[in-house]
């Protein structure tokens, strides 16, 4: 078993995304496992995007904690990350352009200049000026022999990405990608794997995003109405649908808003067709009207809520798992509704297809969370894990109705079961009105002039029924790790993956670690949770948000409280390091110390002259003074004028409050 | 759709009678809707009523149909959802000027552009009736009601104007003290290709006692009796359109024929979604899998 995570870094605008996704791809096909990570995804152009590719032979869930390779697009980047390149690593820069000073970097790891212009020479000799953004082959040329990895697969995706391009291109982009790898091949003898020491099964595997699985699960499971408005992290489900739906005949809208996206997808649900809409937090909260008024009318329908850092606002392009109560509380009322929160990639599409089916059989809106990580890191995932051959279950529909021989049509037949027959608009015999008012059997309503209680008793009873059969026949939540373990780990969403991590690390160190993670949010298994937790030892939530909700939910739940929370909500995921040192931390009842860390004092000056000295200036050196007269130790950082190196002033930041303190300016930085 | 034979009325009689106040002006839009569906030989599983909530909105209750009664101000789109995953069914939208106009105006607006094929029966009392008389957004500058006891200090909206300049192609006026004429609007519209609206006059005989019968009795005139040309142009349409205080034209204002919604989307290509396969075509699939390799 062997893994390699490669980093690049480089302004937006870079093609550092391409770059990413032709290295992924490349693994993709020769059989490896890919998890990407995209942090600071910034949309404006020249801001800092930060790209994690993490390769292994056996599949990995996270983007891991560990940095072998570089690959640094602008100065920014190598100050920025030199430093996390662990040992034994690699650092790749366009040496024209970028320096590195060795002092930046950890021992052991090595620099690797690439003159571009000299590689290029050749190159642009045959196929004319090579572009900036046409470097970053070359770079991915070099990486693929640190990785130990040909060139073939890497040819093969060029080919097919530049394929409308004509042959011109895909030669061209061959050749700057060969002179790379041969270029990394003369410099370094002992790359950092071999070739052969991978163990690939050959399996060619897509390369997919959670989003992308959904709306394929969508697809395949039958869906025939798509509406959105467009919000991050949720609008690329939007995209695809739009993209494909010539090929999918998908009906896709883009309403003016989301109230109208709920309405529009439940009228849709109500015509008979499988209906999906998602959204985000802020979305969803316009959207909460319509989702009771599924419930009460009993419409199959699919929401998809991606959370997003909040509230309001919030953080548009970060993580964070807070929205669980919305999504619990949305609508007024009592209802039958299913709340599912899928772990990872394969589980959000196995979970759509579930939710269009469940959908339908209980004629109720489904709720499904994800959250930006899950829905916005592409992984690789095995093929038939997006198979196509899923089961597609829909219930019978009355074709007709006789009303003289059975009697006037019920649409709201109460029954055991508590599911009532459907008979779709348009089939003869079976008019009813589908009401927002509570209503009969028939539908007519009991909500005003003729309000009978013991109606609206058995229709509630009717309606709530199916939720203790849907419970049945889902998958109660199971302990992943070993049984008796010392620490049981709660999560939910796509911390699962990292947590995942953070288990066997802690069985490694000799901490023995289990954990649970929680899918079906409503209906909830309360039994087995209950079971589960009240023997498990040092019990703690792992969540990415400031008030550990899932925890607070069990507790709700099952009277069970954690015993500790490990909470994150800077708007960047766990990583699996993380969760193991806060446990230790834990159990050794160490408090959290929540002053700003030397890496956190160097983020946030890098922030502050982003946005007061429009990155002219750089912080370069950073000391922390405790007399200080602020009342609190102050970081104090030198900072540096980018082009000239020259010492361009200070600033301070209060270790405890993180305050701004000052910020001096030997000459103001002219717009 | 093409005219079928005409049907009887009386297949459209409702489940119950109407709640609504004696003397209600809803009770002529529920009639007219019935004769103009029977006139247009819609059967009535092949005819949907969607409403949102008001006095106004529990029409489709009332009526032998499909219906859904759905949200305050939410109609528009529930009826666009309904009758793009059905588009066989002919949608006829009902409610008030609260709810079409007020809350949920804003998807009335796009649903215009959109020209949607869809018919929409706003029954304009001016007030809000559901909630015991609190002022509309049609209500007339200084009209007191139980929200403006000093009388109300805002302009109403001209829904007319409003459908016209939002790309509505098919405008009309009505009043329910003018029952047959209304009745033939209404089946006019449901003819109509593309967005329809009926801005209907139906008095709450309950809480407006300044817009009563009587008070349009006086003011309303027809428009066939004129030579007016709704389909001449939008500008004389528009300026019939502010007639006001002095005389209220009744009839159709504007009629302009437009691609619909309906005929740009793709999907609908292949006939109404409902109706289509739920089966995917699997090579379709695979190669949408490919492109992720
Ligand atoms: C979201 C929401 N807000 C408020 C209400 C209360 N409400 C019900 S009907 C109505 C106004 C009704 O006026 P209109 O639409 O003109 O119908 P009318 O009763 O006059 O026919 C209001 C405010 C509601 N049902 N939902
Ligand atoms: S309150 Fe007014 S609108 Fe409502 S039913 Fe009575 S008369 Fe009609
Ligand atoms: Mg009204």
């Amino acid at each position: 078993m062997q893994e390699v995570t490669i980093g690049i870094a480089g302004a937006a605008g870079d093609g550092l995304d391409k770059s990413g996704d032709t290295l992924a791809r490349s693994c993709g096909r020769f059989g490896l496992h890919v998890y990407a990570y995209n942090s600071y995804q910034s949309i404006i152009r020249g801001g800092h995007i930060w790209l994690k590719v993490r390769v292994s032979d056996r599949k990995v869930t996270c983007h891991g904690d560990k940095l072998n390779v570089l690959v640094a697009l602008n100065q920014d980047s190598i100050e920025r990350h030199a430093r996390e390149v662990d040992e034994g690593g690699f650092i790749l820069f366009n040496s024209d352009r970028i320096k590195c000073e060795e002092l930046l970097v950890k021992k052991g790891v090595t620099l690797l200049p690439i003159s571009m212009k000299e590689v290029t020479e050749e190159v642009a000799k045959k196929f004319g000026p090579v572009k900036p953004i046409m470097q970053n082959t070359v770079a991915m040329g070099a990486v693929m022999h640190l990785m130990g990895l040909g060139t073939e697969q890497t040819e093969e995706v060029l080919t097919d990405t530049f394929s409308a391009k004509g042959q011109e291109v895909i030669d061209m982009n061959i050749a700057l990608l060969e002179a790379g790898y041969e270029y990394a091949k003369k410099l370094v003898s002992k790359p950092i794997f071999v070739a052969g020491k991978w163990e690939t099964d050959k399996k060619r595997r897509p390369f997919i995003t959670g989003n992308e699985a959904i709306a394929m699960a969508a697809y395949a499971a039958g869906c025939k109405f798509y509406a959105a408005y467009p919000m991050t992290p949720a609008s690329t489900i939007l995209h695809w649908m739009a993209t494909n739906a010539k090929k999918t005949g998908i009906l896709v809208k883009q309403c003016e808003d989301e109230i109208s996206v709920a309405n529009m997808a439940i009228g849709a649900g109500i015509g008979g067709v499988r209906s999906m809409c998602a959204t985000a937090g802020g979305g969803f909260a316009l959207m909460t009207e319509a989702v009771g008024m599924a419930g009460i009318m009993e419409v199959p329908v699919v929401f998809v809520e991606v959370q997003r850092g909040g509230p309001s606002t919030g953080l548009p392009t970060k993580t964070e798992q807070a929205d669980l109560f919305q999504v619990l509380g949305a609508s007024q009322g009592e209802f039958p509704r299913l709340i599912v929160a899928p772990k990872d990639i394969a589980d959000s599409y196995a979970s759509t297809v579930e939710a269009f089916n469940l959908a339908d059989k209980y004629q109720l809106p489904v709720l499904m969370m994800s959250d930006l990580l899950l829905s916005e890191h592409p992984e690789t995932v095995d093929a038939e894990q997006l198979s196509c051959d899923v089961k597609v279950e829909r219930p019978e529909f009355i074709k007709e109705w006789d009303a003289e021989k059975n009697g006037k049509f019920k649409r709201y037949k109460f029954t055991e079961s508590g599911i009532s027959p459907r008979a779709l608009p348009g089939t003869p015999g079976a008019c009813h009105v589908t009401a927002s008012d509570d209503h009969d059997e028939r539908g007519i309503l009991i909500s005003d002039m003729f309000t009978s209680p013991p109606v609206r008793r058995k229709i509630m009873e009717k309606r709530m029924t199916k939720v203790e059969n849907m419970l049945k026949e889902l998958q109660p939540p199971q302990l992943e790790g070993p049984a008796n373990a010392d620490v049981t780990l709660l999560c939910w969403g796509s911390t699962w993956g990292v947590v995942r991590e953070a288990a066997e690390l802690l069985n490694e160190k000799g901490i023995k670690t289990n954990y649970l993670c929680i899918k079906y949010i409503a209906p909830f298994h309360t039994k087995e949770v209950t079971e589960i937790l009240s023997k498990s030892k040092k019990k703690i939530s792992v969540e990415v948000n400031f008030t550990s909700v899932m925890a607070q939910f069990v507790k709700m739940q099952t009277g069970v409280s954690m015993d500790g929370h490990i909470t994150k909500y800077d708007g960047e995921p766990l990583e699996p390091l993380m969760i193991v040192e806060e446990v230790e931390a834990q159990l050794a009842s160490k408090t959290k110390d929540l002053s700003v860390s030397e890496a956190e004092a160097m983020e946030m000056a890098y922030h502050y002259l982003r946005t007061h000295a429009l990155e002219k200036l750089r912080p370069s050196t950073l000391k922390i003074h405790s007399k200080n007269g602020s009342g609190e130790p102050v970081w104090e950082i030198e900072l540096a004028e980018r082009i000239t190196g020259k010492g361009a002033g200070t600033i301070k930041i209060g270790s405890n409050t993180g305050s701004i303190i000052e910020f001096k300016q030997e000459t103001p930085v002219k717009a | 759709m093409a005219t079928a034979t005409e049907l009887p009325v009386e297949l459209f009689k409702g489940p119950v009678d109407p709640d609504w106040c004696p003397g209600c002006g809803d009770f002529g839009v529920l009639k007219s809707i019935q004769e103009a569906a029977a006139k247009n030989g819609i059967r009535p599983e092949n005819l949907m009523v969607v409403s949102g909530i008001g006095c106004s909105s529990n029409l489709p209750g009332f009526i032998t149909s499909y219906g859904v009664h759905s949200l305050h101000g939410r109609s528009v789109p529930v009826a666009t959802g309904v009758h793009l995953a059905n588009t066989d069914m002919k949608v006829v939208i009902v409610g008030g000027d609260g709810d079409g106009y007020g809350i949920g105006v804003g998807h009335l607006i796009h649903a215009m552009r959109r020209n949607l094929d869809v018919t929409y029966v706003v029954m304009d009392n001016q007030i809000y009736g559901l909630t015991t008389g609190q002022t509309s957004p049609t209500s007339t500058l200084g009209h007191k009601t139980k929200s403006t006891p000093q009388g109300n200090i805002e302009n109403p909206i001209n829904p007319l104007a409003l459908a016209m300049i939002s790309g509505a192609t098919f405008v009309a006026r009505g009043f329910s003290g003018e029952q047959k004429l209304l009745a033939d609007t209404i089946a006019a519209a449901m003819n109509h290709k593309g967005f329809a609206l009926v801005d209907t006059f139906s008095p709450c005989v309950t809480y407006n006692k300044i817009n009563t019968y009587p008070w349009f009795k006086e003011r309303v005139y027809k428009l066939e009796d004129t030579d007016f040309d709704p389909t001449e142009s939008l500008y004389k349409s528009l300026e019939k359109s502010y007639e006001w205080d002095e005389k209220l034209p009744l009839g159709v204002l504007y009629k302009h024929e437009m691609p619909t919604y309906e005929d740009g989307e793709m999907s609908l290509k292949a006939g109404a979604l409902v109706k289509q396969p739920l089966a995917i075509n699997k090579e379709t699939y695979k190669s949408l899998v490919e492109e992720l390799i």
